[in-house]
């Protein structure tokens, strides 16, 4: 089951890849979205794969009954899943906002930074 | 920097007091081994510094370290005394001070360090401060200019040295030198001795400036003069002699080094000599001499006889004597008069009693007139070049020719500007220096006169100890003795007496012609501006290529060098096994999977941006039900509930933003589709190969076992998430918070900016 995972990362990675080359800075924002699920399935998947088997404790026992699910991976793809849509949602509010500010969504024509070689304005 | 206040002999208070004192005190405590040593024991001194990567601060007290130490802590306190009346009331004389100690502190550190990379970290710090000492005039171009050219030069054969250390401790096995010197013919016969060799060689040859390296070292006498007279003559350029000497034992022999030390050596000393010729500025006449002594001393390291390692003794300690003073009488000339232009001056003698007798002094010992200890000095090094059994008559002739035109340079020097008349008005009309600044030449210049009147002294106190440390023995050394009986030494310096003085007689037209031949040959520093300005072109095209500004163009390069690279790395070392794990495949698992494939795909290619976050919520929904398939119910209900945020979001983002391509525009981009793919693919490959490793459990297995116990939770994600990595979340806490405060703050100014 793991290797069908892994492939499916790699489309899931191969379509953020693709949109972050895009011009239009609002498909970046919809690769990084892509690209940091892709990230949360690859620390799940390194962690393997158990199905039905939760990592909890029953009542009354010091230690979960038997094999259950890897719980180091889950914490942290936890962790991860809310630090990504911080991240998500402040580029998207950048994304917003440069677009009020310059009038353009492609990042070809965002220049303020980096301007063009020649006498600057 | 000078001013009529400056000459009667007033200091800078405590702060220029307390140093002399010290590097006094330093010279009195390195003076308390010198019997021990003369007596043929060596002391060492360790402290633990990074014992596990075998670097301690060891240092090692025998002849040679403590010949060098006691001329650096000895002339040090001179000059100290020198400039604290030479530049006193400076403004910034407390960072002069301040940059002077700490380079005496880092050369003595030098020249005793046993540790491998205890010498580098001081030869390093040797070189910092001498650039913060030669761009003391910063206001200057030349000086910073000057400076950094220092700078580089150094610092780029230091890291040859580094690289060369480190190659010969990890040879040797040990990175401490005594017990490398010891094993000298292991080093000889090791596969790595040659490029070690070139490395240190790199490192000694800029540091001692010979040729090719050597034009940085009259640049650098843009320095005040005391510190010329330190760095620049006595000390820091010798490091790279005292490196090639400390390594002797070990390296020497070998055809590769007779041959690279006695060309360099010979062709530095004869092309420096006759440079010093032509300059008529006094400082830069000797900073050429320097750069001669500098090639006679590499001459005669580069020979194996005990002969020629006495007359490198010997050279060493007369030249440190003559030079450090002649450079200090420079500055009390340019001091008194405001000039060093040797056009100019004359007449000095009646005017400056003291500073002309301790130049004449200093100039008869560096010209090798008798009885002085330069005479003696250049007898042993005619006697050595004479015994050299590679190569004799180069050896012979380089000496009688560098020494011939020292001759000359002695007279221009120390003689015209004393005892013939003036060329031309001096800026000030001259007058005796104050005491602190004549202790330093007079000292110095009378101490060549005593110890060549009694060379016993020397020989057993400096001499022997440090011909001891080449060859184990002092017994081969030569004694050093004014008269020799009439012998072929004596024969060559009679020659050199007569060469000189025909050279010094015709130095005038002499100059002129030697100007023109400098004019006509190509110049190293003109070469090394040019080198720079290519370097600078370099990067400016590097940059231009590299930093485009566009950001697809990084975003490209990024993922092209996460494909090369990794994929790269795969293909040596992966373990790919693409046949594992496909049993336990059910159609439920596979059509979520198709799932999450379908919503890539179209957020990829659709042109609506409904589509596009429809494509985006399938995604997160299929990821969500990965996560609730395997166990995973935490994971799942947070991913739910922020891919519906997700969606939120962009939804009403949407409200203010274009739609995503232009009419009549598509985004139809093939060549960003096969780098996609070749990620994708590098992704997967890695992940399949991660997956083929045998799986470690122990940290999930003791989060399961202590989980209860230790934490008393049920929940172990959650356990693991607020107490055993509760950090983590705090952090996490923190990220999220700043986020929205950073949205908050950037949506309010939303409007404003553009209508104020």
């Amino acid at each position: 089951m793991e290797s069908l995972l892994a492939i499916t990362i790699g489309v899931l990675v191969a379509g953020s890849v693709y949109l972050m080359l895009a011009r239009n800075v609002l498909r970046f924002i919809f690769g990084l979205v892509l690209i940091s699920n892709a990230a949360n399935l690859t620390i799940f998947a390194g962690g393997r794969l158990t199905e039905g088997a939760p990592p909890l404790i029953a009542e009354g026992a010091d230690a979960p009954a038997g094999l259950v699910a890897n719980a180091l991976p889950q914490a942290l793809v936890l962790t991860a899943i809310v630090i990504g849509f911080g991240l998500f949602a402040f580029a998207l509010v950048l994304v917003v906002r440069a677009y009020t500010e310059l009038g353009t969504l492609n990042s070809d024509e965002m220049r303020v930074a980096e301007p063009k070689e020649g006498p600057a304005k | 920097m000078k001013d009529e206040s400056a000459d009667t002999p007033r200091g800078n208070g405590l702060i220029g007091v307390v140093p002399i004192v010290l590097s006094a005190a330093l010279f009195g405590w390195f003076w308390t081994f010198l019997e021990p040593i003369s007596n043929g024991e060596a002391v060492r001194l360790v402290w633990d510094w990074v014992p596990a990567m075998q670097i301690s601060l060891s240092f090692l007290f025998d002849g040679l370290s403590l010949t060098f130490a006691l001329l650096i802590s000895g002339i040090g306190t001179l000059v100290l005394l020198y400039s604290n009346t030479y530049l006193a009331g400076h403004p910034q004389f407390a960072r002069f001070v301040l940059f002077l100690f700490s380079f005496m502190l880092a050369m003595l550190g030098l020249v005793l360090a046993d540790n491998l990379i205890a010498l580098f970290v001081f030869w390093e710090l040797t070189t910092i401060t001498s650039y913060l000492l030669i761009g003391f005039g910063h206001e200057t171009e030349k000086g910073r200019r000057s400076a950094l050219q220092a700078l580089f030069v150094t610092g780029a054969g230091a890291l040859a040295l580094l690289a060369g250390l480190i190659l010969l401790g990890l040879s040797m096995g040990t990175f401490e030198m005594s017990e490398i010197l010891a094993r000298g013919d292991e080093v000889r016969a090791h596969q790595y001795y040659l490029p070690i060799l070139i490395l240190i060689l790199a490192g000694a040859f800029t540091k001692s400036a010979q040729f090719p390296f050597h034009f940085w070292l009259p640049n650098a006498m843009a320095a005040p003069t005391p510190v010329s007279a330190f760095l620049h003559s006595a000390t820091m350029v010798k490091a790279g002699v005292y490196l090639m000497a400390r390594i002797h034992p070990a390296f020497s022999g070998t055809e590769v080094w007779v041959w690279t030390l006695t060309i360099a050596g010979g062709f530095t000393a004869v092309f420096a000599s006759v440079l010093a010729l032509r300059q008529t500025d006094l400082k830069q006449a000797l900073a050429y001499t320097t750069l001669m002594a500098l090639g006679t001393l590499t001459l005669f390291l580069g020979q194996d006889s005990a002969y020629a390692l006495t007359a490198f003794a010997a050279f060493l300690i007369v030249h440190s004597f003559y030079k450090a003073a002649l450079f200090l009488v420079v500055g009390c000339i340019d001091h008194a008069t405001g000039t060093r232009e040797a056009d100019i001056l004359g007449g000095l003698g009646r005017a400056m009693p003291v500073t002309a007798i301790a130049a004449a002094l200093a100039a008869l010992s560096m010209a090798g007139v008798p009885p002085l200890l330069g005479f003696i000095s250049k007898e042993i090094q005619y006697a050595g070049g004479l015994e050299v059994a590679s190569s004799p008559v180069f050896v012979v002739s380089a000496v009688l020719a560098a020494s011939s035109l020292m001759f000359a340079v002695a007279g221009i020097v120390a003689f015209r500007p004393f005892w013939r008349p003036p060329g031309g008005e001096m800026p000030k009309s001259p007058h005796e220096a104050p005491w602190p600044m004549l202790a330093g030449p007079v000292i110095l210049a009378t101490l060549g006169l005593v110890f060549g009147l009694f060379p016993g002294v020397v020989q057993t106190a400096l001499v022997n100890p440090t011909v001891a440390g080449f060859l184990g023995t002092a017994e081969g050394a030569a004694t050093l003795k004014l008269w020799a009986g009439v012998n072929l030494p004596l024969m060559l310096s009679l020659a050199t007496f007569a060469i000189g003085f025909i050279l010094y007689a015709v130095h005038r037209p002499l100059r002129a012609y030697l100007a023109r031949l400098d004019a006509a040959a190509p110049n190293f520093d003109r070469g090394w501006d040019r080198f720079l300005d290519w370097l600078k072109g370099l990067a400016a095209w590097q940059t231009r290529v590299i930093q485009t500004g566009v950001l697809r163009q990084y975003m490209w390069t990024t993922f092209a060098v996460i494909v090369v690279g990794v994929g790269a790395t795969l293909a040596i070392k992966g373990n790919v096994n693409l046949a594992a794990a496909f049993d336990d495949v059910t159609w439920r698992n596979t059509a979520i999977l198709l799932l999450i494939c379908a919503g890539t795909i179209l957020t990829m290619i659709t042109r609506s941006r409904v589509a596009a976050i429809t494509g985006l919520g399938v995604v997160g929904i299929g990821v969500a039900l990965v996560f609730i398939l395997f166990s995973a119910p935490d994971v799942a209900i947070t991913q739910l509930l922020v891919e519906t945020l997700v969606v939120v979001l962009v939804a009403v983002a949407l409200l203010r933003l274009p739609f995503l391509d232009k009419r009549g525009e598509s985004d139809h981009r093939p060549a960003d589709a096969m780098l996609a793919v070749a990620v994708g693919t590098v992704v997967t490959l890695t992940l399949l190969a991660v997956l083929n490793e045998p799986f470690d459990r122990r940290l999930t297995d003791y989060f399961d076992a202590t989980s209860w116990p230790a934490a008393f939770g049920r929940n172990i994600v959650n356990v693991i998430l607020v107490d055993f990595r509760a950090l983590d979340t705090f952090g996490e806490i923190a990220v999220v918070v700043i986020a929205a405060l950073a949205s908050y703050a950037l949506l309010r100014t939303t409007k404003g900016r553009k209508d104020p």
